[in-house]
């Protein structure tokens, strides 16, 4: 025997195992429904093998990585001010709130901080971000229940929250705005007047939703006690942001963050975080809403305060960051976000490792869809929330 | 009825190739003009977008163009498909709703068979649709399709039940299964002595006629009971693997089915080709008759696709128990009250 055919032998081996395998499955009652990559649920790329038995789900696991794109390795060869072109594609729906808190970590490590003017523009952006990604989520759960329309209003309204973006920062979806020690430019002409009546789009927007969706009583039977939370096992599982607050923890890193969200003004607003004690689709649901209606109101209150002044610190023109460690993280649209940036004092970050919501957020999955009906791996999957750019990264 | 005096004089295939030519007219008109006014523009504008424009004046000619699109594409098989299986599903669901636009009239003459047991016909194969639908999910050999598939069956063989029940009432009332003499009995009736727009059963038979929206609705897979495609879950269903022609063939399968439904029920509650003020079984209502129906059935699918593209949809179990704790024993009690009454007056 040479060594090419006893590898021939070993590949024979390794084929028919894997065919008795297969032929298990086919064998026992249960069925191995194959949700994905490619399927209209998922938006991207998100695989769910799904062991079925009938139309109950016995176990089901996600299989996540088909949108790896190797981010933190990625920015281990970029200088500080290139990093943030890539971050803004993790979170692709709400992707200034991206940059914020990578910015923040670099400002801490070299202890420079941005002028009050960049800090409050830099939340207005950071609500306005969050507005335009979970006014897609309000429409898209309709989606995902069966109800077609509600995503072409969700689609319709976000446009004008996405031409104010636009207008500030001059990108519509990856606004590559936040600079160490500021922002790029202060705000154009009449801005604040057009964002204040976008607000108050957004605000009927979601009166709208709230009749359309949220009262509709199929939404409420599809919703209602599906994908229940309880508020111990979520925290064990680390869900983050409007998952966890819909499972009855009041825990917002706005308000509670501890690592230093320095470069954000929320302490100096009027908002509230909202809960809701039931903890299934629903609730995430209504928490979500809830929160479009604060930002709203939290980006009123920000325009009518702005300070004056500059926009951006005194900084070098080459960005050298000293070395050391540092992690700040924000709540972001999907969750907490937090970045973990060690620095060796040269151009690029030595390590950059990215604490990414919906991650955190799909781990619960295989414990949350045992034991569901098809139909409701796609409510629960919807309300749970992720974008597979901020799974993969 | 008598064989119509123009019909007398040609010869029997004749006859049969102009009938054959109007059922193919008003199953293909019909389900074009629903395509065209519902999908396409109605429910753009409730979408806040135009719809197609492109394609001739206003998208007038989109229809062709989608058609025109499907039959060159290419008709794939799936390797391990049934092939026979797969290929006949698109043509028994195309028959079913084939086999059921001849039982309606559509003027005194105008009609495909006369048959004394019209209304009995027609539910019976309107059923065979679900064989089509569930060769199509089993022969794909893809487990969406058999999800569908399966879904597709529980739930028309599930609403079959209060579409027959609700129709049952209007049969009581007008004494008769014969649908021209359905249209005759509501257009010769009259309500407490008021005879000026007849009897249309929608206001005696109010409750059958929404329980029969109802069912149709589920019967035509349509959401909010469109589990068995349902598209974010199931991909398309049963429907997933069919490219081409074939896929064309469902889809005029829905939207015909969604308009010869709308006919059956135009006849059975809104008084069928009738016009109040016109004796309905006047030769020039072989003309206006065909239009009256259309206006109706416009009407009808209106609400079908209006709530289609508003509803989110039910869960299988929720759809199920719909159907058999709340329309059936509804659609009973209808009936009892219907005979009471029509014993009792």
């Amino acid at each position: 025997m040479t060594a090419v055919s006893s590898r021939r032998q070993l590949n024979y081996i390794a084929a028919q195992a894997a065919d008795a395998r297969v032929n298990l499955e086919i064998e026992t009652e249960g069925m191995t429904l194959n949700i994905g990559p490619q399927h209209p649920a998922t938006h991207g790329t998100l695989r769910i093998v799904a062991k079925l038995d009938g139309e109950q789900v016995i176990a089901a696991d996600p299989v996540m990585g088909y949108m790896h794109r190797g981010y933190e390795k990625l920015s281990e060869v970029r200088t500080y001010p290139q990093v943030t072109t890539l971050i803004n594609r993790i979170d692709w729906l709400g992707s200034f709130a991206n940059e914020v808190p990578f910015i923040l970590a670099a400002e801490q490590l070299m202890e420079v901080e941005a002028p009050p003017r960049a800090q409050w523009i830099r939340t207005v952006l950071f609500e306005m971000s969050r507005i335009a990604n979970i006014v897609l989520f309000l429409g898209d759960m309709a989606v995902q229940v069966g109800a077609v329309t509600p995503v072409f209003f969700a689609f319709r309204d976000r446009e004008h929250i996405l031409n104010q973006i636009e207008a500030a920062t001059g990108g519509r979806f990856h606004p590559n705005f936040d600079r160490i020690g500021g922002l790029k430019d202060d705000l154009p002409k009449g801005w604040i007047v057009e964002t204040k009546q976008v607000m108050k789009k957004m605000r009927s927007f979601c009166d709208e939703i709230e009749e359309l969706v949220m009262g509709n009583e199929i939404f409420q039977a599809r919703t209602r006690g599906i994908g229940v939370v309880p508020a111990s096992v979520g925290l064990s599982y680390g869900l983050s942001g409007a998952n966890i607050r819909g499972s009855g923890v009041d825990w917002d890193v706005r308000r509670d963050g501890t690592t230093g969200a320095g470069g954000l003004v929320h302490g100096e607003l009027d908002w509230r975080v909202w809960t809701h004690p039931d903890g299934d689709s629903f609730s995430r649901f209504w928490v979500r809403l809830q929160e479009v209606r604060e930002s709203t109101s939290m980006v009123d209150q920000l325009l009518d305060g702005l300070p004056s002044g500059p926009i951006m610190a005194k900084v070098p023109r080459i960005i050298k960051v000293p070395a050391g460690e540092a992690y700040v993280e924000t709540e972001n649209p999907l969750g907490v976000m937090g970045y973990y940036v060690v620095s060796k004092g040269g151009l690029a970050p030595f390590r950059v490792k990215i604490r990414s919501a919906s991650f955190n957020n799909m781990s619960i999955t295989p414990w949350l869809l045992t034991g569901v009906y098809v139909p409701d791996i796609i409510t629960i999957l919807g309300s749970l929330y992720f974008i597979l750019g901020d799974i993969d990264r | 009825m008598s064989t119509p005096q123009v019909f007398a004089e040609l010869a029997y295939w004749q006859q049969t190739g102009i009938r054959v030519g109007a059922a193919l007219a008003a199953v293909l008109l019909v389900s074009g003009t629903l395509v065209y006014m519902h999908l396409f523009k109605a429910v753009s504008f409730m979408q806040s977008r135009l719809g197609p424009m492109e394609a001739g004046p206003y998208g007038s000619l989109q229809l062709l163009a989608e058609v025109g699109k499907h039959i060159q594409k290419e008709d794939i098989f799936p390797r391990k498909a049934d092939r026979f299986v797969f290929g006949a599903a698109p043509f028994v669901v195309l028959a079913s709703t084939f086999l059921l636009v001849v039982v309606v009239p559509a003027g005194p003459d105008a009609w495909f068979i006369d048959s004394e047991l019209g209304i009995y016909l027609g539910l019976a194969v309107s059923s065979v649709s679900v064989l089509g639908i569930l060769m199509a999910g089993w022969g794909s050999s893809n487990k969406y399709s058999l999800l569908g598939g399966l879904r597709a069956t529980g739930q028309l063989i599930a609403y079959e039940l209060p579409l027959i029940l609700a129709v049952v009432g209007v049969v009581i009332q007008a004494g008769t299964m014969n649908m021209a003499d359905i249209v005759y009995a509501q257009a010769n009736g009259e309500i407490f002595g008021l005879g000026v727009v007849g009897n249309p059963y929608i206001l005696t038979q109010g409750v059958a006629f929404v329980i029969f929206l109802i069912a149709m609705q589920a019967e035509l897979a349509q959401t909010p009971f469109d589990m068995p495609v349902a598209e974010s879950e199931l991909v398309t269903g049963y429907m997933t693997e069919y490219s081409g022609m074939r896929f064309l063939l469902f889809f005029i399968g829905e939207f015909a089915t969604a308009g010869v439904f709308a006919a059956v029920a135009s006849v059975l509650f809104l008084g069928g080709w009738h016009i109040p003020g016109i004796d309905p079984s006047a030769d020039i209502m072989n003309l206006l008759g065909p239009l009256v129906m259309l206006v109706k059935i416009v009407g009808l699918t209106f609400l079908v696709f209006w709530t289609r593209f508003t509803m989110p949809r039910f869960r299988e179990d929720q759809l199920q128990r719909l159907a058999w704790k709340f329309l059936i024993p509804i659609a009973l009690a209808n009936i009892v009250v219907t005979g009471i009454l029509k014993v009792t007056f």
